[in-house]
């Protein structure tokens, strides 16, 4: 990502209010407690079927249409390289939407399911996510205690972005399985 | 509120005419070139016509000349949009029984004004 | 009031680049052996056009440079001045040097104005060198025309004021000029100047009898005196309209003696002017839309949830509007004729009028109206269609757009290439989506220089052969079934067969004894890195080209082809898909996911038999089709899906051709086809290996469209893999 398209990323967060305490939507997996900027939030819809995308990632679920646009989704299970699990009727997609160097970018994410909503301020945040063990420190932005739990924020404009290179690598995981099968 | 028929070929310089003086509640009606506004003008009186000299298909002055043939327009004020290169233009436009003119270039104020002056 | 006038902007600068293409084509038809008039004058407006808007809307770099363009055009046009080549040649550079003024001022940036610097030296040279005295008399009048009176010292010991002497001429309201509005000008002039106001006393010497007088005519004239210390540009500017046909004279009050006048109340006081309320268009706040769509689909707090986004959505609203506001330099607009706008209105009338009949229709529904139903549901779905076919329309433009950089283009490559050219054009309003149209320009133009600089021979060259001097290239543009055919045709000397195989054999693009049709060896020109051209010129051979060229068609799932015959020329045909938003699919199944091909692309669909199919390598297939080997590719294999995994004998396979070559492809089912709305893909994920885009089904579920060149690609990659292997 350009430092353009960061520091674009950090103005759209920091928001209108003149306090600094901003509103984050959290939600669950593997018993852990995330959270996304609230402003980055379009909807929250149930898991539904999706279209899958030949020789994607496989995080990458596949495509729905949301009223006319296709959105892809991200099993952020797979993304983080947690453990997997059968989607159920709670299993929730986040929709999220960010600004990019290319314009807007909306993506669902599939979670366990959505927590709550906290009002938390920059200054309580604490940025040492590589104290955190086993955890995929590259979306993290910070760290922050609502009482006594801790919740992960993640950096909703990391996330959203689709690194050309994975998915090369995991064609080429592909590839190179498929001709083992020869 | 008086209305207004704004005559000009270039969209441009007609949707600021116009918005100007929709602006100032006028009502305005717009034409792209000589021959479109006067069959408008042949539908409805305007209080006061504004328009361009150099148009395709009708000009400014031939668009006078026939405004002036018809009885409902015999004495509404006419202006042309002029260029300061164009001082025979204002003579010809006078000659054809134009009102006045206002200079191009000119900015929303002015025309403003000038119109204001001329509606009273 | 301030008024912004950034906001017409964008269409100033849309109409100038429309002015330019009509200066430039004019100017390009004009024949200097006969003027024609009306062509000058149409070069004229579109100059003065761009030089009244660059003024009005504050670029007057713009405006100063095209004035002088404008005054050498006036001439011209007053016939003060005759037009030779080098002012056409020099008109043409300013076309290209206020395109590039234009282009920079759109995209915000402050514009170089050396080229523009350089070429008003050269007019201001043309202009003063000719005998007639140049412009700038005009601005005189007004402003140094005050009389010495207004400089004269003013006399403190007399009154302020003036008195002015107004005889219109007879015909004074015939103008439009009701003398009264000058009266209440002068009242609000005097009220400004806190003088005592206004004395205006009528003359009636000029009535005539009762029996000749004319109504419309003014027989009256005035003595009108100002209270009040102004200056006398003030009055003049109030007298500006009639200076030139009345008699108006103006004295000092301090220089007359008023004691011999009568004096009469001034008729303009009671002139009252409205002051005119700017209308506050209040921007309604209407309710975000965000807010409705959230669904809260999760069991948990969805309450306290949906508060926050709705919160949220209350506080993006300004952030989006922002950004609206911050892109006007992107153009993104289009122009409709209204007769596409009247067409959709009368459509959705249609649309109106059935939604209602089939809503009364539901209301009271039983079994018996079945058949009203149906045929309703029918009607809607023909309006339906129109709509969608008036909507298409709305993007198409006339091929004109594309063609209209040609005859510049053409004139000065001929020019470069010591050529004689002539250029036709067929075909031009043959209208093409505007996405197409945009992006098909670029390959025209090296189609169009090619030919040009290879397939057109040198004058001796022709002459020697028998054939006319000039050369002609041949732009047709037609309908053809679903697409859009362009051709770019010349009648030189035709594609050198044995040249281009020469030139193949020594790039190791074939072998030496490969046998090859005509048509395969014209083909070869289209493989990366071929280039005939035996000097590599500045026009074109670079070598890069006509690889890139087909490269760009294919990505608007368009294909090209060659036809050539030896001493008659040689005919380049694009083919092109008519819109890049709505595509005839044929919808295949494998395993559980949807594809759909574009049909354009479909050769034919077959059940394989047995005797059909050739194993030229471990897993790869070919079979023949006719005297055609058609490789077979399964779009499980490629797509990496589950599918019904099954022999090939009895598969159902569609034969497909991109670009290149046909290529069978293994499916499970065949279902129907439709047409489908194109959407993107990339626009939220990633370009997509072999896939075009995605379209919404009935259901609404996701399907994708596969890419037949990216798929042909691919399978000939796999093609030379298993090649290399085996050799």
């Amino acid at each position: 990502m350009t430092n353009a398209a960061q520091q674009k990323s950090n103005d759209a967060v920091s928001g209108t209010g003149s306090d600094d305490e901003q509103q984050y939507l959290t939600f669950i997996m593997a018993g852990e407690e995330y959270g996304v900027d609230i402003l980055a939030v379009q909807e929250i819809r149930g898991w539904e079927p999706t279209t899958v995308i030949p020789n994607a990632p496989e995080y990458i679920k596949g495509v729905i249409n949301l009223r006319g646009t296709i959105v892809p989704i991200m099993d952020l299970r797979s993304r983080f390289s947690l453990e997997r699990v059968e989607y159920s009727p709670v299993t929730v997609v986040i929709i999220l939407k960010v600004e990019t160097e290319r314009g807007e970018r909306v993506m669902g994410i599939v979670v366990d399911a959505v927590s709550d909503v906290h009002s938390i301020s920059d200054s309580d945040t604490r940025n040492s996510p590589e104290l955190i063990e086993d955890l995929n420190t590259e979306f993290i932005r910070s760290l922050v205690s609502v009482d006594d739990n801790m919740i992960i924020l993640l950096d909703v404009q990391r996330l959203l972005t689709i690194d050309r290179q994975v998915i090369d690598q995991a064609v080429d995981v592909v590839a190179d399985t498929d001709s083992d099968k020869e | 509120m008086a209305t207004i028929l704004a005559v000009d070929d270039s969209a441009s310089m007609r949707q600021m005419v116009a918005f100007t003086l929709k602006g100032a509640g006028y009502d305005v009606q717009e034409a792209s070139d000589g021959s479109e506004a006067l069959s408008i003008a042949k539908t409805r009186k305007f209080d006061l016509v504004l328009s361009d000299v150099n148009m395709p298909v009708m000009d400014g002055i031939e668009l006078v000349t026939e405004l002036r043939k018809l009885g409902d327009y015999k004495f509404v004020p006419v202006l042309m949009l002029t260029t300061e290169s164009a001082g025979d233009k204002k003579m010809a436009g006078k000659q054809a029984g134009a009102t006045g003119w206002i200079v191009k270039p000119f900015n929303p104020e002015q025309l403003l004004n000038t119109i204001k002056k001329v509606l009273g | 009031m301030s008024i912004d006038l950034s906001q017409f902007h964008q269409v100033f600068f849309e109409e100038s680049f429309e002015g330019l293409d009509i200066m430039e084509s004019s100017l390009l038809a004009l024949d200097l052996t006969e003027v024609d008039a009306e062509t000058i004058n149409t070069i004229f407006r579109a100059a003065h056009s761009i030089k009244g808007g660059a003024g009005t809307f504050g670029f007057m770099q713009v405006s100063s440079f095209t004035h002088v363009v404008e005054t050498l055009l006036d001439e011209i046009r007053a016939g003060d001045r005759g037009i030779e080549q080098d002012h056409v040649d020099l008109f043409l550079q300013c076309v290209d040097c206020l395109r590039g003024l234009m282009s920079d001022l759109q995209a915000g940036s402050e514009p170089d104005m050396t080229q523009a610097d350089d070429l008003k030296i050269k007019f201001e040279a043309i202009l003063a060198g000719g005998e007639v005295i140049a412009e700038d008399n005009d601005e005189a009048g007004t402003q140094t025309g005050n009389s010495d009176i207004s400089h004269a010292s003013p006399d403190d010991s007399g009154e302020k004021g003036w008195k002015i002497e107004f005889i219109p001429c007879e015909d004074v309201l015939c103008t439009g000029n009701e003398p009264y509005r000058m009266f209440r000008e002068l009242q609000e002039l005097a009220e400004e100047g806190e003088g005592k106001g206004l004395e205006v006393i009528p003359h009636l010497e000029r009535l005539p009898d009762f029996s000749s007088m004319h109504p419309e005519m003014c027989y009256m004239s005035w003595t009108i005196i100002v209270r009040a210390d102004i200056e006398l540009s003030e009055i003049e500017e109030i007298f500006e309209w009639v200076v030139d046909d009345c008699d108006i004279r103006y004295q000092r009050l301090s220089e007359c003696d008023l004691s011999t006048l009568e004096v009469h109340q001034a008729v303009g006081s009671t002139a009252e002017v409205a002051e005119v309320e700017v209308e506050a268009t209040v921007a309604l706040a209407t309710k975000n839309k965000e807010v409705d769509k959230i669904t809260a689909a999760a069991p948990v707090v969805s309450e306290k949830i949906e508060k926050a986004l709705e919160k949220v959505a209350v506080k993006k609203a300004p952030k989006v509007e922002k950004k609206a506001a911050a892109k006007p330099a992107e153009n993104t607009s289009i122009r409709v004729s209204i007769d596409k706008i009247d067409g959709l209105i009368n459509m959705v009338g249609e649309l109106v009028i059935t939604q209602s009949m089939l809503g009364q229709l539901g209301q009271e529904f039983d079994v018996s109206r079945l058949q009203s139903l149906q045929e309703g549901l029918s009607q809607l779905e023909q309006n339906t269609r129109e709509l969608q076919e008036s909507v298409m329309k709305i993007r198409m433009l006339p091929i004109s757009f594309a063609f209209s950089r040609f005859p510049r283009l053409v004139r000065d490559l001929s020019k470069q290439l010591d050529k004689e050219v002539e250029l036709v054009m067929l075909g031009e309003n043959t209208e093409l989506d505007k996405t197409v149209m945009e992006k098909i320009g670029d390959p025209l133009v090296h189609l169009v220089r090619n030919s040009l600089d290879h397939g057109l021979e040198s004058v001796q060259n022709r002459t020697d052969n028998g054939k006319s001097r000039a050369g002609t290239i041949t732009l047709n543009a037609y309908h053809h079934g679903g697409n859009i055919v362009i051709e770019v045709k010349d009648d030189g000397a035709g594609l050198n067969k044995e040249r281009i195989r020469k030139k193949a054999i020594e790039k190791g693009i074939i072998g030496e004894d490969e046998h090859l049709t005509d048509s395969q060896i014209y083909d070869l020109i289209f493989q990366a890195g071929f280039s005939t051209a035996d000097v590599v010129s500045d026009v074109s051979g670079r070598g890069v080209g006509m690889d890139v060229v087909r490269r760009n068609i294919a990505e608007l799932n368009g294909s090209i082809d060659v036809s050539s015959k030896d001493g008659e020329g040689s005919t380049f045909s694009i083919r092109l898909p008519l819109t890049l938003a709505i595509l005839d699919g044929q919808l295949v199944r494998v395993g559980e996911e949807v594809y759909i091909f574009p049909l354009v692309s479909i050769v034919e669909s077959i059940q394989l038999e047995k005797s059909m199919l050739n194993n030229i390598t471990g897993n790869q297939f070919v079979m023949q089709l006719r005297n055609e080997y058609v490789p077979i590719v399964s779009l499980q294999d490629i797509f990496n899906i589950d599918g019904e995994k099954k022999d090939l004998e009895g598969a159902m396979l569609v034969v497909v051709e991109g670009d290149t070559e046909k290529v069978g492809i293994v499916v499970d089912e065949l279902l129907g086809q439709q047409q489908v709305v194109i959407k993107s893909l990339e626009q939220n994920y990633e370009k997509v290996d072999s896939i075009s885009g995605a379209t919404i089904l009935g259901d609404g579920t996701v399907a994708l469209i596969v890419d037949i060149s990216g798929l042909n690609n691919k399978s000939s990659e796999n093609k030379s893999e298993d090649q290399t292997q085996a050799a």
